[in-house]
């Protein structure tokens, strides 16, 4: 197989500016660099069908000798429609998360506050925590509490609730 | 047994329902399906006791040899009667220990009964994965079923903790059989145990591993602190998962496999230690509970550690003492359990500081509780004792280091142990002095008789099998003879009540002896405990051990996780940098030739759309940056079409218009400039990332060419597609037809697509109404031909007009948002558009063409229709939803895939008719017609839902927010205002630059 340095170096090209601007925190960078991206990694499906040469059609069933690989091409149809597909769901969500903060650009954006985002995170992740650390604290009362730490058979100092008390049955 | 596990299913499944029917009655109902596979598995006494077994099994996955399995033999028999037996009798009990208030009842009874089926596939299951999956499952229910009062902090921290636990070993466990399954060639637990693969590092690991899977689940040290922490769980749970079944299955698992692995290296020694430790620590703690159910809990904590060491010492006489300590355990410490859920409940309280007098007003209960206690303490002439005294016997005559060390701690256990048993009862039935305080937990519920068959029956089965020993001998020893037994040992060994006056007697007088002794020196051996300090802690090992995971994983998690979607993406990119660069730099196959362009003007293509990339990237103007990347889009069709893809070229210049109009239609109600708010950050890094996988991707793209060594299948796929799919247009056929498959994921992925876009937009729904003129239903009743219109907007301002206008919603716009040319344009153009989309659907098959550019095109005259006259003008011009058209498509595809199946051929197999037309001449009509256009229609539903979300629903948004914000008006592109403001509300759909694009996509 031989390859055309041209179409090499303009995919390379438009992978390169895709993921440059695909980088960014804004939605609709994201999906001019989602478009380009697209379009390069259809360009490389592309390229694997080698050289130019005369269309994938056979009028009764006689194939031209320089006939182009049609596999990629079907490949390909298949992720162009795609593509179009995800591009305008895309474009759903920047225009709901514009339409939602109401507010012009902020809504057009992946997060409102990095700083502030991780210190909700921070927070929830000790809660979470802390309310596993009270139930296994709990479990460990429970356990201490009827191991027998005082007088010999005598009365508890605290009369615990049974089972049965602590829920109420008939 | 098969059967059996399917009838638990159902009822499972009907639980909720019949608890809401039956209240606490539904127990009753519940208990009848464990009793049945009880029935059912004394049916097959007869087999096993020949030494064979009942086996079943049905493929699962073949691949991996894994199969539904079950297996009947003498150990399986023996848990699955006890299981099911003990399952029933508890169900029993639950029907009179809870009470019909009793808050998530129905959850309750599903979960114990799905526990009771899974415990009998655990047991039964041959095939080691699935004995596996129900080992897991039993975890979960557990978890459930502990944590069942899930209001309280206990209960739901000891249902983590032993879920923890259980599947911490349960995970080393599927290591473990991995690894055995491996180095044996088979899963069948039964080959596994009779055919052991030979000695080997690899083997000991895996054993070692799945013994700590059977340690965990059955409590032992350093594992054992989950189990009194699981009394958090309402009784019933207590004494069947967690005296009689589920921390059995360690038990059962050591003894499975005891016959064929007892000889491995650590084996005896782990089993052993771990097993005395652990009897001795249970029933050392046991001793300073005042809390009946702890006192019981640590007492299993004791006895678990005693089985261990007994089921897994290995020799035929212990083995035959395990099975037989097995079945005495599971009665008499489910009975136990059961009583004290009868105090509790009768009384108000498990404390035996607060109980008095209770033996003499419950003389029936107090009876069940001696005999159960003095079962477990090993007092004849009961299956305690039988037990005790078989196990004594076996170690004697083992006579070995471990063997006399099992002994010794065994017989310390036993003297703590009857000790316990004694504290219980006295504890819970003696007459004490109290004092006053206490006084009103006497009495508190009428005793209730029923309650007392489920510990009666088990009483009375402890009992009856004790002194039947001799006739159930020839039961368990068909287990036990699985292991055969050593030259020279003192023959072999039967249960029996009386053995002559041998050593093992004399032990177990000396243990009764000495436990009552120490009994009643109850107070100076509390005062010794206490003077102890606190030796080994695990529960507060493992809460450190689980804090300071949790710890590590917020840290990692802040650590990885900050950044937002830039640093995720750039993580990823650079892993496909360094690892596909990795790759290609050890590379060493290079195309045949590289050549500089194809043909000339490729290069010139190719520069354009290179400064076009970059210069999108650089765009700060929303608009610009579309239109940029739009120019890379269309010379792709340059690209396509000189290269010889005339498909692609169609499909992708008919994609890039309607991709550009709605574009359009979203960004005419954003800001002009992008990212105000986010101005772009780390521009140096983003370029380096850029550059790295820019290369990366040039340099992949010339190694994969160069890497193909297979030539085209262009020929194969000619012929194919000539012969078969009756098609000239190969690329057609193989969408239609040789990979139709991929092309149905790929309508069902549009489909999703079009839900997502409408349903972002319309937020209650796309099919709540189409937009129509009042007027065209008017017209059909033929009433009125010129009337007002619907929207309430433009209504006031649009002049009623006469019929004779060239698009009917047109007249909804504001007029200085009508064209008239475009209007009279889209009208003479929408007509021929379809019937060429149509053309292209059709004549796809032999020429360029198909249901994706048809659908397309239909699309956009459809948009063009919308653009020209608003949103009514597309209700007007196809008045039935988006749905209807992507459920039709769908259809057809579908049907023609599912139809051939009718027709006793493989999915998606197409037919042809053919016959000579008048005017078409030679037409070849195929299923993959009918599966093209389905296609056809899905794409234009897809387009249509996008139109319909992001031009007319924008729209009504946009006029809803101008009735609140009217102060601005007019076209946003060329408006230059400040960012940041309220939306501004503009009345046309039509912008400066849409013309233009719907006259692109009218060629």
């Amino acid at each position: 197989m031989s390859a055309s340095l041209t179409l090499v170096v303009l995919m390379a090209i438009m992978y390169g500016t895709g993921v440059y601007v695909m980088l960014e925190r804004s939605l609709t960078r994201i999906l001019i660099g989602f478009l380009l991206v697209g379009n390069a990694t259809n360009l490389l499906i592309f390229l694997m069908s080698g050289r130019a040469g005369s269309a994938p059609i056979v009028p009764g069933g006689e194939v031209a000798a320089d006939t182009v690989d049609p596999l990629p091409q079907v490949l390909m149809l298949t992720a162009i429609v795609i593509n179009f597909g995800v591009t305008a769901f895309i474009l759903a969500l920047i225009y709901r998360s514009w339409w939602l903060s109401n507010l012009g650009d902020e809504g057009d954006d992946v997060m409102s506050d990095e700083e502030k985002e991780e210190a909700i995170e921070a927070e929830n992740a000790d809660e979470l925590q802390a309310s596993l650390e009270s139930d296994d604290t709990a479990v460990l009362e429970v356990l201490d509490e009827d191991e027998d730490h005082g007088d010999d058979d005598g009365p508890p100092a605290t009369p615990e609730p049974s089972e049965r008390e602590r829920d109420v049955m008939r | 047994m098969i059967l059996a596990l399917l009838t638990f299913a159902g009822l499972v499944a009907l639980t909720p329902l019949l608890t809401r029917i039956l209240s606490t009655r539904v127990f009753y109902l519940l208990a009848v399906l464990p009793a049945g596979v009880f029935v059912y598995t004394l049916t097959q006494t007869a087999t096993v006791l020949g030494g064979g077994a009942v086996t079943e099994s049905v493929p699962w996955i073949p691949q991996l040899g894994i199969a539904f399995a079950f297996r009947v033999d003498t150990l399986a028999w023996l848990l699955a009667l006890i299981v099911t037996g003990v399952g029933a009798l508890v169900l029993v009990y639950c029907a009179r220990y809870f009470s019909p208030s009793e808050p998530q009842l129905g959850r309750f009874a599903t979960v114990l009964l799905a526990f009771a089926g899974v415990m009998y596939g655990l047991v039964t299951a041959d095939d080691i994965y699935v004995m596996f999956m129900f080992w897991e499952i039993t975890s979960v229910l557990s978890y459930l079923l502990i944590g069942h009062y899930t209001g309280r902090k206990e209960s739901r921290g000891a249902a983590l903790q032993a879920l923890l636990v259980t599947t911490f070993g349960g995970l080393a466990m599927l290591v473990g059989i991995v690894l055995l399954t491996a180095e044996a060639g088979t899963t069948s637990i039964a080959s596994l145990v009779a055919d052991p693969p030979a000695g080997s590092g690899v083997v000991t690991t895996a054993v070692m591993l799945i013994l700590a899977g059977a340690l965990s689940k059955s409590a032992l040290v350093p594992f054992h602190f989950w189990l009194p922490a699981a009394m958090a769980a309402p009784t019933p749970v207590s004494a069947y998962l967690h005296a009689a079944a589920m921390v059995k299955a360690g038990i059962y698992l050591v003894a499975r496999f005891a016959p064929g692995y007892a000889d491995t290296p650590g084996w005896i020694p782990v089993l052993v230690s771990l097993g005395v430790l652990t009897m001795l620590l249970g029933a050392w703690r046991s001793l300073r509970q005042n809390d009946l159910k702890l006192l019981l809990a640590y007492g299993t904590v004791s006895q678990l550690g005693f089985l261990t060491v007994v089921v897994g010492f290995g020799t035929r006489d212990t083995a035959l003492a395990g099975a037989t300590l097995l079945l005495a355990h599971a009665l008499f410490k489910a009975t136990l359990f059961l009583v004290v859920g009868i105090v509790d409940h009768d009384e108000g309280t498990r404390d035996l500081r607060e109980l008095s007098g209770l033996g003499r007003r419950r003389p029936a209960l107090a009876a069940i509780a001696i005999v159960a206690a003095a079962s477990m303490a090993g007092v004849p002439p009961l299956l305690g004792f039988v037990a005790k005294e078989a196990v004594l016997t076996s170690l004697l005559e083992a006579a070995d280091a471990w063997g006399w060390a099992a002994l010794i701690g065994i017989a310390l256990g036993s003297i703590l142990t009857v000790a316990y048993s004694a504290r219980f009862l006295w504890g819970a039935f003696a007459t004490k002095p109290l004092p006053d305080e206490v006084e009103h937990h006497s009495a508190h519920h009428a005793p209730d008789p029923l309650i007392l068959i489920a510990p009666a029956f088990l009483a009375l089965a402890t009992l009856a099998l004790g002194i039947l020993s001799p006739l159930i001998s020839p039961f368990l020893e068909s287990y036990a003879d699985t292991i055969p037994t050593e030259p020279g040992s003192h023959g072999v060994y039967h249960l029996a009540l009386w053995h002559g006056l041998e050593p093992a007697l004399g032990i177990s007088a000396a243990i009764i002896a000495a436990g009552l002794g120490l009994f009643a020196l109850r107070k100076p051996f509390a005062r010794f405990q206490r003077s102890l300090p606190h030796v080994f802690d695990a529960a507060r090992d493992y809460i450190r051990i689980v804090r300071s995971v949790d710890a590590l994983a917020a840290r990692v998690t802040l650590f990885a996780q900050k950044g937002g979607l830039p640093q995720y993406i750039g993580t990823i990119l650079l892993v496909v940098v360094l690892c596909l660069g990795a790759a290609t730099a050890f590379n060493r196959t290079w195309p045949e030739s590289i050549v500089l362009w194809d043909y000339p003007a490729q290069l010139f293509v190719a520069a354009a759309m290179a400064v076009a990339a970059v210069l999108a990237a650089r765009a700060t103007h929303r608009l610009a940056a579309v239109l940029l990347v739009g120019a890379t889009g269309f010379g792709m069709v340059v690209l396509f079409a000189y290269h010889g893809a005339p498909d692609l070229a169609l499909t992708q210049a008919l994609v890039e218009t309607v991709t550009l109009v709605v574009f359009m239609l979203v960004l005419r109600r954003l800001p002009t400039k992008i990212a105000q708010h986010n101005k772009p950050v780390r521009r140096g890094r983003r370029v380096v990332i850029g550059v790295l996988v820019g290369v990366t991707m040039g340099l992949v793209g010339i190694v994969a060419l160069g890497a193909r060594e297979a030539g085209t299948l262009t020929d194969e796929l000619a012929r194919l597609s000539y012969e078969l799919g009756h098609g000239e247009n190969i690329v057609n056929v193989m969408l239609v037809d040789i990979r139709a498959w991929d092309t149905m994921n790929e309508l069902s992925v549009l489909i999703v697509v079009a839900t997502g876009v409408a349903s972002l937009i319309f937020v209650t729904g796309r099919n709540a109404s189409i937009p129509r003129l009042r007027e065209s239903r008017a017209r059909r009743q033929g009433i009125a031909r010129t009337r007002i219109v619907d929207d309430p907007h433009t209504a006031d301002e649009a002049p009623a007009e006469r019929q004779h206008s060239w698009l009917l919603g047109g007249r909804t716009l504001a007029p200085e948002n009508r064209s008239l040319i475009l209007e009279v344009l889209v009208r003479l153009i929408f007509h021929p558009a379809i019937v060429v989309s149509i053309f292209l659907l059709f004549a796809g098959h032999n020429m360029p063409g198909g249901g994706f550019a048809g659908g397309v095109l239909a699309g956009l005259a459809l948009i063009a229709r919308y653009l020209a006259g608003g949103r009514y003008e597309l209700g007007e011009t196809l008045p039935i939803g988006p749905g209807v058209l992507l459920g039709t498509g769908m259809l057809l595809a579908t049907g023609t895939a599912v139809g051939s199946l009718f027709l006793g051929a493989d999915v998606l197999t197409s037919a042809y008719f053919s016959a000579e037309v008048p005017v078409l001449g030679y037409i070849s009509f195929g299923t993959s017609t009918i599966f093209d256009v389905g296609v056809y229609l899905v794409v234009i539903g897809v387009v249509l839902d996008i139109i319909r979300a992001l031009g007319g629903e924008v729209d009504r948004q946009q006029a809803e927010a101008g009735d609140a914000a009217p102060e601005g008006s007019g076209d946003e592109h060329t408006d230059a205002r400040d960012t940041g403001a309220v939306p501004v509300a503009t009345t046309a759909p039509v912008n400066a630059e849409t013309p233009a694009t719907t006259s692109g996509g009218r060629r």
